[in-house]
């Protein structure tokens, strides 16, 4: 087991290498004319900043390859990512105040998907082609196409034109009142949770399909053990592994509709960070956010990984 | 010898034989009506793309003051927005902005992912594993953060927009191809033509590609709704083809987010046609999946 973690963690690194690239690369490509937009544009620092503070600030004014080693050196070594081009704050101080906040909502999105999605996959799975299973299925293909920016503004629309009751827009943090915040990120935690729990629903419904035909199912049922027992003893715990994968699979997924989210309901986590960051055109603080989300991407799967063995006695590391 | 054939045989050769896209139609409509009901859906959607100019009642901004905000009536079925802009008429326009931007940016997807897939699956080893990190790399990456990220950089607009969605989708669904190279590598046609020494092109191009086409065909249809899902998120985080331009995420954005509290079906039209469309396309995806690649049955 320790000897797979270490071979994992060492896949790791090329991945994270190329990870590092990508976005190094993708913030560089910016147009000569960007920086004439950014001193036009934006009066407040271009008062102060002439063009080659500027390009000095963005890294722009030595080679290509010292740019990057400088640039990836003082994130491993200082955990300093640079620091943000309008308020003069290190990028590392935001994504530490930001970073919370969308994990709450991710976290507490992925609890609802989950309790949404595995026991109506599996009672769908029980009572196959019944009218049960047909409506659970048609949800879970009708959640895979609804937008879920479209249910949240219409959670925003239409209550408060039937009821005169919109959500909080005020944010609360969870260390000043849990409860508040809990109560708040609530509604989009289940907009973002029952959007993801389609595919994992049909995922559980299919494993649970194959799991229920195997030999060991039927010697369970032979031994005359009630419905209950077999279902969560014998058929889940075997059927939940690919979609322990799956979650891990949907990461991506979680934090793009976070985003969303916290547009829609004003919630300041990493996607407003991020959308604020690219309409100030702030890019230090693009990179930092774009970077910290790949490689929060790659942990979680690596802890899916490595969470098999602890599901399936079958799998055994080598 | 040909004199004594049996007559039946004779009288049966003549016999047209139904053209292999007509008998696919049937099966499809007969094993799935839903999927059947899907590609309708789906190529409807593409005659209001095309059309939409004939179509249209109205212009896509013809600002009427008088008739602003006006609910859904027979004159505008879809109601009006704040400057009395004929909300059919936009939505309608927004398919075509749709239609563009799901078949282009799917098509490129789709060659992008072809390409990779084909080339690191067939020449396999150290090409293969590298290709494979860097893909890796990129899939760790949400969509939308990357999309935001791109459009930040090279500024909103049509093209940009098209030809990052196919990279996007491209490098992603590159694995669904590769796998299915792998497997049709090592069948005896390949070796037989390698054996003759064929290049490696005329291997790829005559022997490989034509025996994947069945997932390529259907990565295509379901990129075309992830594209145009995808674009529609960009385009309601403000993001999208710049506005007056109506398409459907924008038309749930800016203004009409503004105005919405006041006609509530400003809400309604846009979010119903996205979500009609992207179904409609899932369903027939997966149609095409089941009867075209039984391998990627029930894959997702």
């Amino acid at each position: 087991m320790q000897a797979y973690i270490v071979r994992r963690l060492l896949a790791l690194i090329p991945t994270l290498f190329f990870a590092s690239v990508i976005v190094f690369v993708t913030v560089r490509m910016i147009p000569g004319d960007v920086i004439d937009l950014m001193l036009s544009q934006n009066d407040i620092a271009a008062a102060k900043m002439g063009r080659e503070q500027l390009e000095k600030a963005l890294g722009f004014d030595t080679p290509m390859w010292i740019q990057y080693g400088k640039w990836i050196g003082g994130i491993l070594l200082h955990g300093d990512f640079g620091t943000s081009l309008w308020q003069n704050t290190p990028v590392g101080e935001y994504l530490r105040a930001r970073l919370p906040i969308t994990f709450e909502l991710g976290l507490m999105a992925l609890v609802v998907g989950l309790l949404v999605a595995i026991p109506i996959g599996v009672y769908s799975a029980m009572r196959q082609d019944t009218a049960g299973d047909y409506v659970a299925r048609s949800f879970s293909i009708l959640m895979l196409a609804v937008p879920s920016f479209w249910l949240g503004t219409m959670v925003m629309v239409f209550p408060s034109i039937w009821w005169g009751w919109s959500p909080e827009m005020k944010f609360v943090p969870f260390t000043e009142n849990p409860l508040q915040n809990l109560s708040q990120m609530i509604i989009p935690a289940i907009i973002l949770g029952c959007s993801l729990s389609a595919i994992t629903m049909r995922l559980t419904r299919t494993m649970m399909l194959e799991v229920l035909r195997q030999d060991y199912i039927r010697t369970a049922w032979a031994k005359g053990l009630g419905e209950k027992l077999v279902v969560s003893r014998h058929a889940l715990r075997n059927a939940l592994i690919p979609v322990v994968t799956l979650i891990g699979l949907q990461a991506p997924l979680l934090i793009g509709g976070a985003v969303i989210m916290e547009q829609i309901f004003v919630i300041p986590g990493m996607g407003l960070l991020l959308l604020d960051a690219v309409s100030q055109r702030d890019y230090p603080v693009i990179t930092g956010v774009f970077l910290i989300v790949g490689v929060a991407v790659m942990c979680i799967n690596l802890v899916v990984d490595l969470s098999y063995g602890l599901l399936d006695p079958k799998v055994r590391y080598r | 010898m040909a004199t004594l054939a049996d007559p039946a045989v004779t009288a049966g050769a003549p016999r047209r034989r139904r053209s292999p896209l007509l008998h696919f139609i049937g099966r499809l409509f007969r094993e799935k009506p839903l999927g059947a009901a899907g590609a309708v859906v789906f190529i409807l959607f593409l005659f209001c793309g095309i059309f939409a100019d004939v179509l249209a009642p109205h212009g896509m901004n013809q600002i009427a003051p008088l008739k602003r905000l006006r609910p859904p009536s027979l004159e505008f079925p879809f109601g009006t927005d704040n400057l009395g802009r004929d909300m059919l008429s936009r939505c309608l326009f927004g398919a075509q902005l749709s239609v563009i931007i799901g078949f282009c940016g799917a098509g490129l997807a789709t060659i992008v992912s072809t390409f990779i897939g084909i080339v690191s699956g067939y020449l396999g080893g150290r090409f293969d594993l590298v290709l494979q990190r860097f893909v890796d790399a990129w899939m760790s990456f949400p969509t939308l953060i990357v999309l935001i990220v791109v459009v930040s950089v090279v500024g909103p607009g049509m093209p940009q927009i098209i030809l990052t969605l196919g990279l996007l989708f491209g490098i992603g669904g590159s694995r669904i191809i590769r796998s299915a190279v792998v497997s049709v590598r090592e069948n005896m046609y390949v070796h037989a033509a390698q054996s003759t020494g064929a290049s490696t092109f005329r291997v790829l191009w005559r022997h490989i590609l034509p025996n994947v086409l069945p997932p390529v065909i259907v990565l295509f249809t379901t990129n075309v709704g992830g594209v145009i899902l995808a674009e529609s998120g960009l385009a309601f985080l403000g993001l999208g083809v710049p506005p007056p331009a109506p398409t459907w995420g924008g038309l749930l954005s800016g203004s009409g987010r503004t105005y919405m509290l006041q006609g509530p079906w400003l809400a309604l039209a846009p979010g119903l046609c996205l979500t009609i469309v992207v179904y409609a396309t899932n369903m027939f995806g997966d149609a095409l999946r089941d009867l075209l690649d039984p391998r990627m049955r029930g894959s997702r």
